[in-house]
């Protein structure tokens, strides 16, 4: 086996040039499948990362961003007083009404502009969220119209540094400090004073509370109580599958996309594979025909050029994973279609993506190589003998 | 005295190989009068051919002239030498070198389509050349259908289709049988005693020696 | 004449080869129309903006609505001719798979600014007598299988309930592009339903068309109507109809700039496919063009030879690739129907495709030319076969 390893490699190097645009073509295919894999996948986890298992999130039924929820004061209240809500030292729940609300913001560096979530928050709010910490400056002091804005923000949007302000609704609003979420949405996010934020916008209700679960395993006799009390219209969902369900339509549509472009693409790669092996075999006749001459079966001729088709597909799928994993170290920042805000993330390499594009190219080396592999296999031994 | 028609003077060829030094040619001096039929002879690494693709124009010596009919070969750049060879030389290899995808017909055509000749009168060059190595009647056939003989005659009125200066043949009869190499050097004696052609042949064959007016002898790259 | 035969008998010679050949680049060729038909979809909305409409929305956001009482100031504004208001409904039809534009206008007067959507008097003179009504572009009535007379019941986001409308009549698009998928209703219908139930949100639109007499001076328009609302609650921000969608795209920028660069990667790889092909089938040729170069045939001769047996097979494959982008195209434009309303093949696209491909089938013969010009005569004669 070593042996028929080692002469398919050394056959492969001969031929460089054509073995090369092959590896290269099919490289080229599998970086492009293996690069929009990681965008639907760095999508999904920047937004299953925002949120934690043991909070629960209070939003108007049906409104699944919330940016369009609203929830009354009252509401909140009775939302934040539940018994299965976790307290802090003090005995106030950890809890935070929030008010969401979308912003323009011009693009660092561009004049295009970005819809920008602004959330109008409480103290709690970082007790609330372990994964999100303060890394820089300070919290901003409830009452003012101070802000704090995450990693991303701070990189992506114009004026947003600490010290700087941006403008809107007819307020400065300074920036104070800086919190890093980790790469959840939350890092494209600016956080501010609930009560300043409704003043600004003259709005008197929330578009959500997050609270925290003393268990979260109580959370679905939070849920069903909360949901058939007539008095409200909320739906609770689990934080985290609440932001994940955000990025179903954007990294559907990416998978969708990318899994029709991957697929012709494909094609034209299988193509290209299956021409060099037919000029390979076409090259190799009389060899071939001595090695049945001397006593080789068909299966085994089909089985070398099967392993050659391999080589390449193995050759062509490294180097389309090593370039996609060079996407790694690119953030894009786009507007999420369903929240309509934008939203920075960028390429994840999952070890699920690295298989699943390395047997992409086997499955295109074998399905271009079969035929000529075949044909290798079936031909006559006294005519490749005399073929030049 | 009529200078030569071929006039080869003290020229030297080597070959690299491999960072190897192969002398091929040493200071060799050759003339060939017009309507001459020399067979070139030797064993295998004589310069025999060397010397036939340096008459032909395809190589260029180390030092020394070329001249054919009064022209240094030398002097001629890339192009203007391609030009030249397609006016002066008709070539006949010993594996006919056919191009598989045209007919006899076209075969012999494709020297005429380097010349600002019609259709029609290429048409006419074709079949007069074909008549005269005697395959009219296969015109339209293409190489595989032909006989090793056949395709070789193909092939000379390829050769002398553009009315060379000078016919060139390597080993022509070196892949045939006795029966159609035999009808070669015919057709070959012919251009030269009927069409008064000059003919410079290589060939490690006696037989095909015979039928030239003069043979020469090679030996490690010096006339012997 | 001649040589032209030669090169087409050239590329007879391997049938498989140039086949897979023409089949390879087609395929790309087909992707390379269906990437820039994604591309031209982003940007449909831009193509099909006119040069005397203006928008104007909230300078805070565009989410964000503006109240009634700005339509009387903007229109006092020198050189502004007609003013109407459009709402955003974002409401769900059944599942929110069922994407389709919701909108509702403020009168007839919208449906006057935009000529574009055409729509037959009866059905016009219904909807502005029945308050529920709604008028259905044809392409969502045959998504859905709707007829004139069907009550339909959107749950609504942004405005909260279920909402029945009556689909008085359709509309048709003027042109390929013009999107025939919206879905049209009366404002003052939110409006009654807003003033029972959300008292504070009622009296807001979405935004205000502006139609001006005079393109050349849509940019002074704009200011002044802006200046007009600077420092109050509501401030604005007017842009040209064009700029409006163009920041429609540029939201979701990076990924049109992802289909850009994978447009130039696909042909990369019609150019590889081009070249491998080429490469193989010159070498196995090399003795043929020393011997034609024996004859006196020069360089130039051989790249007529080469590139035109390349560019005869790259044309071939460019001629595939763009006959299939027609069907494909339309496929698709049915599943992503809630995505892209309009998924226009443009001539721009198929001008690129075409010369892409032949382009390529010039590369892709350089290097098998350089080779064989290059080659000594007596090297390729030494080849046998």
């Amino acid at each position: 086996m070593g042996l028929i390893l080692v002469y398919t490699l050394r056959n492969l190097m001969v031929r460089k040039l054509t073995t090369a645009l092959t590896v290269v073509g099919m490289g080229l295919v599998v970086f492009v499948a293996a690069s929009v894999m990681m965008l639907a996948h760095g999508l999904e986890t920047t937004l299953v990362a925002t949120g934690s298992d043991d909070n629960a999130i209070f939003v108007r039924k049906a409104a699944n961003t919330e940016t369009i929820s609203l929830v009354m004061r009252d509401d909140a209240g009775v939302a934040t007083t539940q018994p299965e809500v976790a307290v802090s030292s003090d005995g106030t729940p950890i809890a935070a009404s929030e008010i969401v609300i979308l912003v323009s913001l011009d693009k660092a560096g561009t004049t295009d502009a970005a819809n920008v979530v602004l959330r109008g928050t409480q103290p709690k709010a970082l007790e609330l969220r372990r994964n999100v910490q303060l890394v820089e400056g300070r919290m901003f002091t409830p009452g003012t119209s101070e802000i704090v804005v995450g990693r991303s923000a701070t990189k992506n949007y114009a004026g947003c540094k600490i010290g700087q302000s941006v403008r809107f609704a007819m307020r400065e609003w300074t920036i104070v400090g800086m919190f890093d979420a980790h790469g959840a949405g939350f890092d494209s996010e600016l956080w501010g004073d609930a009560d300043q934020v409704q003043q600004a916008f003259r709005r008197t209700i929330y578009s959500s509370v997050t609270v925290r679960l003393r268990d979260p395993s109580q959370f679905e006799q939070l849920k069903t109580r909360m949901e058939t009390d007539p008095r409200l219209t909320v739906d609770v969902k689990r934080e985290k599958e609440y932001y994940a369900a955000q990025s179903e339509m954007m990294s559907g549509f990416i998978r969708v996309m990318g899994t029709v472009i991957s697929v012709v693409f494909s094609i034209g790669a299988m193509i290209g594979a299956m021409i060099t092996m037919y000029a390979a075999v076409a090259n190799r006749t009389r060899e071939i025909g001595t090695m049945r001459a001397i006593g080789f079966p068909r299966r085994r001729v089909l089985t070398v050029f099967l392993i050659e088709a391999i080589w390449l597909s193995l050759l062509g799928g490294g180097v389309g994973v090593l370039a996609a994993a060079m996407m790694s170290f690119v953030h894009v920042s786009t507007t999420n279609w369903t929240t309509f805000s934008e939203l920075a993330f960028g390429f994840a390499l999952s070890p699920s993506i690295v298989i699943g594009s390395f047997a992409f190219a086997i499955v295109m080396g074998l399905v271009g190589g079969f035929l000529p592999a075949v044909r290798a296999a079936r031909a006559d031994i006294i005519n490749s003998l005399r073929e030049a | 005295m009529a200078s030569a028609l071929v006039d080869v003077r003290g020229v030297s060829k080597t070959y690299h190989r491999d960072k190897v030094e192969i002398p091929v040619l040493r200071n060799l001096s050759l003339e060939v009068p017009e309507a001459e039929f020399v067979a070139l002879m030797g064993p295998s690494g004589s310069g025999k051919t060397t010397l036939l693709n340096l008459i032909a124009g395809i190589d260029r010596p180390d030092s020394g002239q070329v001249l054919v009919a009064g022209t240094e070969l030398g002097t001629l750049g890339e192009s203007d030498l391609a030009k030249w060879r397609s006016r002066h030389i008709g070539f006949i290899f010993q594996f006919y070198n056919l191009l598989p995808v045209l007919t006899a017909f076209g075969n012999v055509e494709l020297p005429l389509l380097l010349t600002k000749l019609s259709g029609s009168e290429r048409r006419k060059h074709v079949e007069t050349a074909l008549d005269l190595v005697g395959l009219k009647d296969r015109m339209h056939h293409y190489p595989r259908q032909l006989s090793g003989g056949q395709e070789q005659r193909v092939a000379i009125a390829r050769a002398i289709v553009t009315d060379p200066t000078v016919i060139v043949a390597d080993e022509p009869t070196g892949d045939l049988d006795r029966q159609s190499a035999a009808e070669i050097l015919d057709l070959l004696a012919q251009l030269n005693q009927t069409y008064k052609k000059t003919i410079v042949m290589v060939t490690h064959d006696p037989r095909a020696a015979e039928r030239a007016h003069v043979q020469r002898h090679l030996e490690k790259g010096e006339l012997a | 004449m001649r040589v032209f035969g030669l090169i087409f008998k050239n590329t007879l010679r391997h049938k498989l080869r140039t086949a897979l050949t023409i089949l390879g680049i087609g395929v790309a060729i087909l992707l390379l129309g269906l990437v820039r038909t994604f591309i031209a979809a982003w940007y449909s909305g831009v193509s099909q903006s006119a040069p005397d409409r203006l928008v104007t929305t909230s300078k805070i956001n565009i989410t964000f609505t503006l109240p009634i009482s700005q339509k009387e100031k903007i229109e006092r504004i020198p050189g502004v001719k007609q003013v109407a208001h459009g709402t955003w409904f974002g409401g769900i039809y059944k599942d929110p798979k069922n994407f389709f534009a919701q909108f509702a206008f403020e009168d007839a007067g919208m449906f006057h600014l935009y000529p574009e959507f055409i729509v037959d008097s009866a059905t016009m003179h219904a909807w502005e007598t029945q308050r529920n009504a709604v008028i259905v572009g044809v392409e969502t009535m045959t998504r859905f299988g709707w007829k004139v007379g069907d009550i339909v019941r959107l749950q609504g986001t942004i405005y909260p309930g279920d909402w029945d409308f009556l689909i008085v009549g359709t509309y048709t698009g003027r042109t390929e592009t013009t999107d025939d998928s919206q879905f049209i209703f009366r404002w003052d219908y939110i409006e009654q339903r807003m003033e029972k139930e959300w008292p504070a949100r009622a009296g807001e639109v979405g935004w205000w068309v502006v139609k001006i007499d005079d393109p050349a001076r849509s940019a002074a328009i704009s200011k002044a109507i802006d200046a007009e609302f600077d420092n109050s609650a509501d401030e604005t921000k007017t842009q040209t109809e064009a700029a409006f969608q163009q920041s429609f795209v540029a939201m979701s920028g990076t990924i049109i700039i992802s289909l850009q660069v994978i447009s130039i990667l696909v042909v990369g790889i019609i150019l590889l496919v081009a070249a491998n092909t080429m490469a193989m089938t010159a070498r196995e040729r090399l003795s043929e063009y020393a011997v034609m170069k024996t004859l006196g045939f020069s360089g130039g001769h051989l790249f007529g030879l080469i590139g035109g047996e390349s560019m005869l097979i790259a044309f071939l494959g460019g001629v595939v690739g763009i006959a299939a982008i027609f069907p494909v195209a339309h496929g698709i434009s049915i599943a992503l129907r809630a995505f892209f309303p309009v998924f226009p093949i443009e001539a721009k696209t198929l001008i690129i495709a075409a010369f892409s491909a032949l382009g390529c089938g010039i590369v892709a013969a350089v290097f098998p030319v350089t080779r064989a010009v290059r080659m000594r005569i007596v090297d390729g004669l030494r080849r046998v076969g």
